[in-house]
């Protein structure tokens, strides 16, 4: 037998069809769902008099315009002020119901981010096919999962078949050798290999990410990296599965348990590259190079170490890439400042699939803890993944460093990530973000995004502009 | 789904590259339960000055005048030329329904995001991937002339510039079947019951622990 990645594994594990043409059926084992591109897929499914195909594959949770102040939140989808956004809980609600899906409404503590849930619950289990209409589905690869962000058509198919139609991609292997610095984290790690390979430096791969750097993250911290495979340019982000993996699955609601727990560990210990595996690409970072990393413009790519220039658009050879950083730095209004650190900031958001879970919560804790949020600051909010990840954070007390340094704490829910709900940037505001798209007007009409770690976030939030957090921590 | 054969119409050239779906269709937008109606906010931030609310009329509404889709010789063009990587950023299919309800069957540009590819052929819009040089052609030509048209033809995989010029083009031949018969990929799909069934039983003796219904 010929040496597998890990990539290669999954896939021919879950192949149900290959077709001439080189598409193949892939099967589904989890479909996560929420309210945003779930309706018109359960409107396609009624419409042909469809049912779905296996409902215990299904898990459902509203996240991406649920309100996340504790006024609105209180009573529940009725408290939903804007009508459009209720409109799509309310429907999400109903469909499950209709179809018999789980769900964990608004109401419910296990509440909260698609993408922090399905781990937090068990659901997402090593080996596993996973999708979701959610490009960030790529987070779920941290367990050593095929997870695929998928269109709502797709959401419909998957539904209705099981399936999804799939071609294979090339195998990319990114390897992080070496011990990560001090206060570098995950997000710092994953910003890096952004600005290394683009935007499209991962497009048509499955990117495995390996190496001492990898391995030594924590789950959360892993998948935080695959989190963002996708602003890599890979649909699939994977890391294989160690005892890591398997210590952070056992004894959660959904994963197996007694004699199918065994079973399964012994199964999933197959679940890496097998040591002469090929891979069509192989892009090794040190990751003592690594600094905590700041974006610049509305690309992931346009990142820089915090102690790094902003890059010019004249220095630039690239007509394109020209181009692009000069509109760049016309939208993030950079005229005149030569580094981050010259850029006044209004917002901070700790928050997002990317870094939401209770080990981001900590560590932008331990930074903001008997300090005070800068004074010239507009807001800064601290939004948990889930209403589990909330609740374990007042265990510990977090709320109240948070609080007392002058950041708000909210109720879970995707939030200023994407602005749909009442959480959103003024035109021209700068904000510190943990979240993980820098587009023009992700965060609000005209805002300006900078993404970072939640320890550079708490950071900026103390310092009310970007300051290396070894700096800030020393005084 | 509107099968896709042969097409003749007029091209708009949009020249900006890494085009992503915020842009095709910005957020606010995403909150309608309904597939179609996106239209009239295609590049919303783009064409208007102002920022578009769903439900808001854009009767009215200040159009930023040089944006291509507002220049009157563009008006009713149904062939969009792009440049590389269009369709980058979030997976929303709202930017292909978006596209397809303004009145675009295809998009020309060097290069496309996956996910977005993937979702075109959902929806009976036709993605061509042409050479950097020759889209550069079809900006070229399509700007130089008012009501310049282009033909693509499915069929034979080609794309004709109004000059005459024939670019061909890939395409995935599962996915050309499908669009030139208007098939929909869940019925095809489900014309494999037995093989998912088959597959599902191998499946769930190697790995019970995958289908144990959830307790709620
Ligand atoms: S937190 Fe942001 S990126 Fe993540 S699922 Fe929500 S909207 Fe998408």
């Amino acid at each position: 037998m010929s040496a597998k990645t890990l990539y290669d594994k999954l896939w021919d594990s879950h192949l149900v069809q290959q077709r001439d043409d080189g598409s193949a059926l892939i099967y589904i084992d989890l479909q996560l769902l929420h309210e945003v591109t779930s309706p018109q897929a359960f409107e396609g499914l009624r419409m042909a008099g469809r049912k779905p195909w296996r409902i215990s594959s299904s898990l459902a949770t509203p996240d991406h315009n649920v309100p996340t102040t504790k006024k609105e939140r209180i009573s529940g989808v009725e408290g939903i002020e804007d009508p459009v956004s209720k409109i799509q809980v309310t429907t999400l609600d109903d469909n499950c119901n209709e179809f018999g899906i789980t769900e964990f409404n608004m109401k419910d503590i296990r509440q909260g981010i698609v993408h922090v849930v399905g781990p937090e619950q068990g659901a997402t289990l090593p080996g596993m096919t996973v999708v979701c209409g959610d490009s960030h589905t790529s987070t779920h690869g941290a367990f050593g999962a095929l997870a695929h962000g998928i269109g709502t058509s797709e959401v419909e198919h998957v539904l209705a078949t099981q399936c999804l139609v799939q071609k294979k991609s090339r195998n990319m292997l990114v390897r992080v050798d070496g011990e990560l610095s001090p206060w570098v984290s995950a997000k710092d790690v994953v910003l890096a290999i952004i600005g290394a390979i683009g935007t499209a430096g991962g497009t048509g791969y499955a990117i495995e990410f390996g190496g001492t750097g990898i391995q030594s993250l924590s789950m959360e911290g892993r998948m935080t990296v695959c989190n963002m495979a996708i602003e890599a340019g890979a649909r699939v982000g994977l890391i294989a599965v160690d005892d890591t993996t398997i210590e952070y699955v056992k004894g959660r609601p959904y994963a197996p348990k007694g004699e199918h727990w065994d079973m399964a560990v012994e199964a999933w210990k197959d679940l890496v590259s097998d040591k002469d595996a090929q891979f069509d690409e192989v892009v090794v970072i040190k990751a003592e190079d690594i600094k905590p990393q700041v974006t610049w413009g509305t690309s992931p790519e346009m990142v820089i170490a915090i102690d790094e220039a902003i890059p010019r658009a004249e220095d630039q050879t690239d007509p394109v890439k020209k181009e692009g950083y000069a509109r760049a730095w016309k939208y993030m209004g950079l005229e005149g400042k030569t580094t981050l650190a010259d850029v006044t900031l209004d917002r901070v958001f700790i928050g997002s699939c990317t870094n939401s879970r209770i080990e981001d919560l900590r560590i932008a804790a331990d930074v903001v803890k008997g300090r005070k949020v800068a004074s010239s600051l507009k807001q800064a909010i601290v939004v948990p993944g889930s209403g589990l990840v909330k609740a374990q954070a007042e265990k510990e007390g977090l709320h109240h460093i948070f609080e007392e340094a002058g950041l708000e704490w909210r109720e879970p829910g995707c939030s200023m990530c994407l602005a749909m709900n009442a959480d959103k940037l003024g035109a021209g505001e700068h904000c510190a973000s943990t979240s993980n798209r820098n587009f023009e007007g992700r965060q609000g009409f005209g805002g300006r995004t900078h993404l970072v770690s939640p320890a550079m976030a708490a950071a900026a939030a103390i310092a009310g502009h970007f300051i290396d957090v070894n700096e800030l921590v020393k005084h | 789904m509107r099968p896709f054969t042969k097409h003749t119409g007029l091209a708009a050239p949009l020249d900006l590259a890494n085009v992503d779906t915020d842009m095709i269709i910005p957020k606010q937008f995403l909150k309608s339960i309904k597939r179609t109606g996106f239209g009239k906010n295609l590049f919303d931030e783009l064409r208007y000055q102002d920022e578009g609310q769903p439900d808001q009329p854009c009767e009215g509404r200040p159009l930023r005048e040089e944006f291509v889709l507002n220049q009157p010789r563009y008006a009713g063009s149904s062939v969009l030329l792009a440049r590389q990587n269009f369709g980058c950023g979030s997976s929303r299919e709202h930017a292909p329904w978006a596209l397809d309800d303004y009145g675009f069957r295809s998009v020309i540009a060097p290069s496309f995001a996956d996910i977005f590819y993937n979702n075109c052929f959902k929806n009976g819009l036709l993605p061509i991937v042409l050479e950097s040089e020759e889209v550069d052609q079809l900006f070229a030509e399509v700007s130089a002339k008012k009501g310049a048209q282009i033909v693509i033809d499915l069929e034979a995989q080609t794309v004709t510039s109004p000059s005459g010029t024939e670019f061909s083009f890939l395409v995935d031949n599962f996915r050309k079947h499908c669009l030139l018969n208007g098939l929909d990929d869940i019925g095809l799909t489900l014309q494999q019951e037995d093989s998912i069934r088959r597959y599902e039983e191998k499946r769930m003796n190697e790995a019970p622990w995958l289908f144990l219904s959830r307790e709620h």
